[in-house]
C-alpha cells in the first residue's frame, strides 16, 4: 500500500503549477469574465500543446497513454487557477464518453482531434430545472433526426460536438448520441450563468443529424458510469480550488490589521481557517481514494467517486464562501479575485449533479458495497 | 499510489490474520475475568508471540515493523472485539517520550514491560489551574540531593488508580517565564505521598482521578530532558497523544447508523429511504473515509521517515464531534425510545446513550476542539498566536484570576 503520488507525478504538478501561474494568472480569468469570449482560446491552445488534453488517450489514438493519476494532478492545478477553458467538458466528459462507449470508427475519428485540442467536445444532459431522470427527458431521435432542447450546456459554443443524452423506448430508456454542432439542425444561444468565465448555452436540436454512441437503450447506465469517472476528476479540480481559496484567505488575514494586530491572530478567524483546512484535507484524502479507484478500474469506483465528490463540493463551497467573509467588504468587490473561487465553486458543485444527488449516490453505493 | 497490498504486505496480512484467528481468546476462556485482566492477558499473549507494539525495536518486544504493517495489523486486529484501551497512554505516549528523551537503561527497564502490558502508565499533566493552558501548571518540585520533592495536585488523570508508573510535568523554577520553569519526570505511582481520588463523570463512571502529591520523592535519574526543558519534552508526548487517540475510535459509526436507519421507520417506510437521513449518513461517511485515508497518508509519510506532525490534530477534532452528532441523530431516529439507556431495553444495548454521554469528554480530553483548531491554524497554517498577558514575565507575576 502506498498513499502518495509518485515522484514523476509530483514533477508534473510542479511543472503544471509553474505553467499556469505564468499563463493563467488572475488577469486571464478576469479577461474572460469581463469580455465577450466564451473561453481563453490562447490558453486552450497552450494547454493542448502541453499534451494535457491527450493525457489518458491511448497512443494508438494520438494520445499520451498516461494514467489517471497524471490527469488528476492536472485537474487539481486547473482548479487552483480557476482556468477559463473547456477542459472538464472536453476531457472529463466527452473524451471519457468516447473511450467508454465509442466504436473503433468513432474513436479513430474523434480521439486524435480531442488529444490535439483541435476538437472540443461537451456533454449535454440537463433540460431545465430539477434532477434529470429518464422520464424527464424530452430530447429524442425522430424520423427527421434529433429533436429537443438542452439547457444549460457547458462550453456548448466552444464545442465541435456534443454527447447528448436522449430518450428512447428501448433498454434503460435513454441513449447517448454524438452530435456535430456545426450543422443546420443545431442552434445555440448564450446562457448567462453565475460563472461567466465559462461559456454556457441553450442548445436546440431540430432534426439534427446524430449518431448513436453505445447501444440504443444503454444510455442511462452509460451516463451514470460516465458521471462516476467525471466525479473524481471534478473533485480534484474542486480540491485545488478549495486550497487556493484557503491560501488567499490566510495571506489576506496575515496582512490585514484591525485593532492593532493581524486579523489572522484572532481565534474567530483562526478557527474559520482551521475548519477550511480540515474540510480540504478530508476531501483531498477521499480524492486519493477516488483517483486510485478510477485508475485501477476498481469495483469500488461508485462509492469512491461519490465520497470524493461530496467532500469536494462541501470543501470548495465552504472555502470560497468563507474566503470572502475573511476579506470583509473588499472580498465583495469586483476588483478582488475572491469572486473567481465563489463563482467557480458553485458552478462545479451543480455541474454533473448536486451535493444532494451525490449524497444519495454515495449511500446507494455504500449499500451495494457493504450490505449486498 | 496503490491502495492494495504488495506481495510482502499480503503475506504479512495473512500471517497476522492466521495468528489472530488461532489466538484471540474465546468467550469460555474469559469467564469470570474483569476487563483489565482480559486486556492484560491479551497484551501478554501478543507480546509473547511478537505481535505487541510491532513498530518497536525487537529488543524492546516489537518486530521493527513498518508504518504500513502497523496499519495492516490494526485492520486485522480490529476485526475482533479485543480490549486495548488500558495501554494507549503508556504505549502511545509515555513510550515514545522515553525513546526520544530517556537513556538506554530506561529503555531496557521500562519498554518491554510497557509492550507486554505488565506495567501500565498514566499521564499527570493537567491541573486545576492548567488545562488548555497546560504550561500554567503549579505542582512544584524542589531539589534535595539526588532526589526531587514534589508537592501539588494533578487532575483528569485517566487510569491513575490502576497504573504502575506516571509521566509528570512539574514546575522547578517559578521565577522564570512559565514555559521555561518546567521539568519532566516519571515516577512510581506507589511512591509514598501519592494519593489518588476518583472523579465521577457525568456518564456515572469514574475512569479519571485527582492525584495529590505530598512530599513525594522522585529520583533525579527519572528526569527526562534537562531541568527547565520540561515543556519541550511534554510536546513530544502531546504530539504522540494526537496520533495515538486519533479519531477517538469505537462509538457510533456509519455502519451502526445505517443499521438503525434500515430498521426503524419514518411514516411506515425504512428511515434509510428518507432523503434527509441519506444526506446525513453520506456526510458522516465522507468524514469517516476522509479520516481513514488521511491516517493512511500520514503512515506513508512516516514510512519515508517523516515524524507525525500537527496535522494529526484533525482526527480528534473531526472524530469527537462526529461521534456526538451521530449518537444524537441515531437517538432521534428512535424517537421517544431514544431516551432509554436501560441496556436490556434500548437499541444497541445502550451504546448510543453511552456514546452521547461520553462525547463531551472526547471533545475536551487531550486538547479541546478549540485548542486543536488553534494548533492547526498556528502550526500548520502559520497564523500568529493571540497576544498573551503571560509572555516574558516570571511565572509568579502572571495574573491568575480566581483559579
Amino acid at each position: 500500500m502506498n498513499f502518495e503520488f509518485a515522484e514523476e507525478q509530483e514533477l508534473l504538478r510542479e511543472q503544471a503549477r509553474g505553467f499556469l501561474s505564468e499563463n493563467c494568472p488572475g488577469s486571464a480569468v478576469r479577461a474572460v469574465l469581463d469580455g465577450e469570449a466564451d473561453y481563453d482560446a490562447e490558453l486552450w491552445r497552450k494547454v493542448a500543446e502541453m499534451g494535457w488534453t491527450a493525457t489518458v488517450i491511448p497512443e494508438e489514438f494520438g494520445g499520451l497513454g498516461l494514467s489517471y493519476l497524471e490527469l488528476v494532478v492536472i485537474a487539481e492545478e486547473l482548479g487552483r487557477s480557476v482556468a477559463p477553458i473547456p477542459f472538464s467538458s472536453s476531457v472529463y466528459l466527452a473524451t471519457e464518453a468516447l473511450l467508454a462507449n465509442g466504436t473503433l470508427a468513432q474513436k479513430e475519428k474523434w480521439l486524435p482531434l480531442l488529444a490535439s485540442g483541435e476538437a472540443i467536445g461537451t456533454f449535454a444532459l440537463a433540460e431545465g430545472n430539477g434532477r434529470p431522470s429518464v422520464s424527464s427527458l424530452s430530447t429524442r431521435m425522430t424520423d427527421d433526426g434529433l429533436t429537443g432542447r438542452k439547457i444549460p450546456v457547458p462550453d456548448g459554443r466552444a464545442a465541435n460536438f456534443a454527447i447528448v443524452v436522449g430518450a428512447t423506448d428501448s433498454g434503460d430508456g435513454a441513449s447517448l448520441y454524438l452530435v456535430e454542432l456545426d450543422q443546420e439542425g443545431v442552434s445555440q444561444e448564450v446562457v448567462r450563468t453565475l460563472d461567466f468565465s465559462r461559456g454556457h448555452s441553450v442548445m436546440v436540436f431540430n432534426g439534427a443529424k446524430a449518431e448513436l454512441l453505445g447501444g440504443d437503450g444503454a444510455g442511462w447506465s452509460a451516463m451514470t458510469a460516465l458521471l462516476d469517472r467525471a466525479a473524481v476528476l471534478f473533485a480534484w479540480e474542486q480540491v485545488g480550488l478549495a486550497d487556493a481559496a484557503l491560501e488567499q484567505a490566510r495571506d489576506y488575514a496575515m496582512g490585514r490589521y484591525a485593532f492593532g494586530r493581524a486579523i489572522a491572530s484572532y481565534q474567530a478567524i483562526k478557527h474559520k481557517l482551521a475548519a477550511m483546512y480540515v474540510k480540504n484535507t478530508l476531501a483531498r484524502s477521499n480524492c486519493y481514494y477516488g483517483a486510485w479507484a478510477l485508475d485501477s478500474g476498481s469495483a469500488e469506483l461508485p462509492l469512491a467517486a461519490a465520497t470524493a465528490r461530496v467532500g469536494a463540493i462541501q470543501a470548495s463551497v465552504f472555502a470560497a464562501e468563507e474566503n470572502i467573509q475573511t476579506h470583509g467588504g473588499m472580498g465583495f468587490t469586483w476588483e478582488f479575485d475572491c469572486q473567481f473561487y465563489y463563482r467557480r465553486a458553485k458552478l462545479l458543485s451543480v455541474g454533473i449533479g448536486s451535493e444532494g444527488y451525490w449524497q444519495d449516490r454515495l449511500v446507494t453505493a455504500y449499500e451495494q458495497t457493504n450490505v449486498a | 499510489m496503490d491502495f492494495t497490498d504488495t506481495q510482502e504486505e499480503a503475506a504479512f496480512r495473512a500471517e497476522a490474520a492466521a495468528w489472530l484467528k488461532d489466538n484471540v481468546p474465546s468467550q469460555d476462556e474469559l469467564q469470570g475475568m474483569n476487563e483489565l485482566e482480559i486486556a492484560k492477558m491479551w497484551q501478554q499473549r501478543k507480546y509473547d508471540a511478537g505481535w505487541a507494539c510491532i513498530r518497536w525495536d525487537k529488543a524492546f518486544g516489537g518486530r521493527n515493523a513498518s508504518a504500513i504493517e502497523q496499519v495492516i495489523w490494526n485492520q486485522e486486529e480490529s476485526k475482533y472485539d479485543v480490549p486495548g484501551g488500558f495501554f494507549v497512554i503508556g504505549q502511545g505516549m509515555a513510550a515514545p517520550t522515553l525513546m526520544t528523551w530517556g537513556r538506554p537503561e530506561h529503555h531496557e527497564r521500562y519498554l518491554p514491560k510497557l509492550a507486554s502490558g505488565e506495567e501500565i502508565w498514566c499521564q499527570l499533566f493537567s491541573e486545576p489551574a492548567g488545562g488548555s493552558d497546560l504550561a500554567a501548571l503549579r505542582t512544584k518540585a524542589e531539589r534535595d540531593g539526588d532526589h526531587w520533592i514534589v508537592n501539588g495536585q494533578k487532575i483528569w488523570t485517566s487510569g491513575a488508580h490502576y497504573s504502575d508508573f506516571g509521566i509528570v510535568v512539574v514546575r522547578t523554577d517559578p521565577n522564570v517565564p512559565k514555559h521555561k520553569g518546567l521539568s519532566y519526570f516519571f515516577l512510581d505511582m506507589k511512591s509514598p505521598g501519592v494519593e489518588i481520588k476518583p472523579i465521577r463523570q457525568l456518564t456515572g463512571g469514574a475512569n479519571f482521578n485527582e492525584v495529590y502529591f505530598t512530599d513525594v520523592r522522585i529520583p533525579d535519574s527519572q528526569r527526562l530532558g534537562e531541568v527547565g526543558q520540561g515543556w519541550q519534552v511534554a510536546l513530544t508526548t502531546l504530539m504522540n497523544e494526537r496520533a495515538a487517540i486519533g479519531g477517538g475510535g469505537g462509538g457510533v459509526n456509519v455502519d451502526t447508523a445505517y443499521r438503525i436507519a434500515s430498521e426503524v421507520m419514518i411514516d411506515d417506510k425504512p428511515a434509510i429511504e428518507d432523503g434527509a437521513v441519506r444526506a446525513k449518513l453520506a456526510n458522516w461517511y465522507v468524514q469517516e473515509s476522509g479520516l481513514r485515508f488521511t491516517g493512511y497518508r500520514s503512515m506513508t509519510a512516516m514510512s519515508r521517515g517523516e515524524i507525525p506532525g500537527p496535522e494529526n490534530s484533525i482526527g480528534k477534532l473531526v472524530g469527537a464531534p462526529k461521534n456526538q452528532e451521530m449518537a444524537s441523530f441515531c437517538m432521534d431516529l428512535l424517537e421517544m425510545s431514544g431516551a432509554i439507556w436501560d441496556e436490556k431495553l434500548s437499541k444497541e444495548a445502550g451504546l448510543l446513550q453511552l456514546s452521547y454521554m461520553g462525547s463531551p469528554g472526547l471533545r475536551i480530553a487531550g486538547g479541546t476542539d478549540e485548542i486543536m483548531a488553534n494548533i492547526i491554524a498556528e502550526r500548520v497554517l502559520g497564523m500568529p498566536q493571540e497576544p498573551r498577558m503571560d509572555k516574558g514575565i516570571p511565572f509568579t507575576e502572571v495574573p491568575t484570576g480566581n483559579n
